[in-house]
């Protein structure tokens, strides 16, 4: 199941006309040990608190019963915790933290629908809408930690949120950033051949060298150096280097995005 | 890019509880801020899971009157509610950014009663200093 299909459970710290109001150190830790665990809370005050529905926990002190509200008279943390976990569960709702939010989101005021990342992303995460413009499709596809797809773009439009370091964060792009990224978009002349094909012609490489000098240490060899200069000039993670599929699989799936892209492109221009 | 206005803006703090990129001591300081205060406020888990959901709680969110939200750059969040389908309107929505701005300072923004709209309007590249 895609993490978009599933359902939340949302947690209502009610404070309202018929709770009462918690000791502001209280407050803090129970909602602090909720969001920690991936929740989403609201403090609602004076006749702020929502109606009770399907997928909505009220904890409170209450004065009298209330329709999906748990009381939390006897304060403690993780008994709370896991009366929530237990909602939760029943609800059927996602549990939090089994996945990164780790996910391409683009710029479109910087976007030109170039297409360069639809061409590059070997993992399906990118395709186009109804008006051939790029989108994000498929983002728990997308390899935690790695921005690959953010170097290739000319405009720096490609922004990682938890990212280490701007303009991938989303912090503002500079000039600097733009010329850098220029100097990045052209992966083929920093590595000479596209990053894909690089990494079949080095296997490739390897494989005719191990057979003719049965020597599989310095294949290995040659494809982790290949590796290490990837993820040096990339900021790619080794892992997701290492977790990258056959050779034959790689060409199949680069052909296979750059059809889309140019199939995207081409009904730009009719 | 500043604006003023006198509906009382809704309040959303994210705590970024996927990733350390928020400065633990500032989130910490900001919520246990607003945990004193008397207002009432939304906080989320991870925005960036709820924008990769697509949840519907984010449309409630933007149907405020104005909204003031305590997570990273302004440039990642506004586009975070845009790829959710709960695009932030550009007059009433101001981002407070705990990755550089201190918690006194966020907290300050936070609780202030007028808005400084903030979103990013367009293209925007920073020549360098």
């Amino acid at each position: 199941m895609a993490i978009k299909d599933h359902a939340t459970l949302k947690v209502v710290v009610d404070e309202g006309v018929t709770a009462q109001p918690l000791d502001p150190a209280e407050r803090f830790a129970l909602i602090n040990a909720l969001l920690d665990k991936g929740y989403a809370v609201s403090r609602a005050t004076n006749g702020t608190a929502p109606g009770a529905g399907p997928g909505v926990l009220f904890l409170g002190r209450f004065s009298e019963a209330r329709t999906g509200g748990h009381d939390i008279s006897n304060f403690d943390v993780n008994r709370i915790c896991e009366a929530v976990e237990q909602a939760r569960s029943s609800a059927q709702g996602l549990k939090h933290g089994e996945w990164k939010p780790w996910f391409p989101v683009i710029d479109y005021d910087r976007c030109t629908n170039c297409m360069q990342c639809l061409s590059f992303c070997l993992f399906g995460v990118y395709g186009v809408d109804e008006q051939q413009r790029i989108q994000v499709q498929n983002n728990d596809n997308c390899k935690t930690n790695c921005p690959a797809c953010s170097r290739v773009c000319p405009e720096a439009a490609i922004m990682f949120p938890k990212y280490k370091a701007g303009p991938i964060n989303g912090d503002v792009v500079s000039d600097a950033d733009l010329q850098r990224e220029k100097m990045k978009v052209d992966i083929s002349a920093l590595l000479g051949g596209d990053v894909y094909s690089m990494l079949r012609e080095r296997s490739e490489r390897a494989k005719s060298r191990f057979s003719k000098e049965r020597d599989s240490d310095k294949a290995l060899k040659e494809r982790q150096k290949c590796l290490v200069k990837l993820a040096q000039v990339g900021d790619i993670p080794p892992e997701v280097l290492m977790s990258l599929p056959s050779p034959d699989e790689i060409q199949r799936r680069a052909e296979e995005a750059k059809a889309k892209a140019q199939a995207a492109l081409a009904s730009q221009t009719v | 890019m500043g604006g003023c206005i006198m509906t009382a803006p809704r309040i959303l703090y994210c705590h970024c509880a996927h990733a350390q990129v928020v400065p633990k001591e500032v989130k910490t300081a900001v919520l246990q801020k607003l945990c004193d205060s008397q207002v009432s406020f939304e906080a989320v888990g991870d925005l960036c899971e709820m924008s990769a959901r697509r949840d519907p709680a984010l449309k409630e969110l933007v149907d405020a009157p104005a909204i003031k939200i305590a997570a990273c750059y302004p440039r990642a969040v506004k586009w975070l509610f845009a790829a959710a389908g709960a695009p932030l309107p550009k007059e009433t929505t101001e981002v407070i950014n705990m990755r550089v701005q201190s918690a006194d300072d966020a907290t300050g923004r936070l609780l202030a009663a007028e808005i400084s709209a903030n979103l990013p309007q367009g293209k925007e590249t920073v020549s360098a200093t």
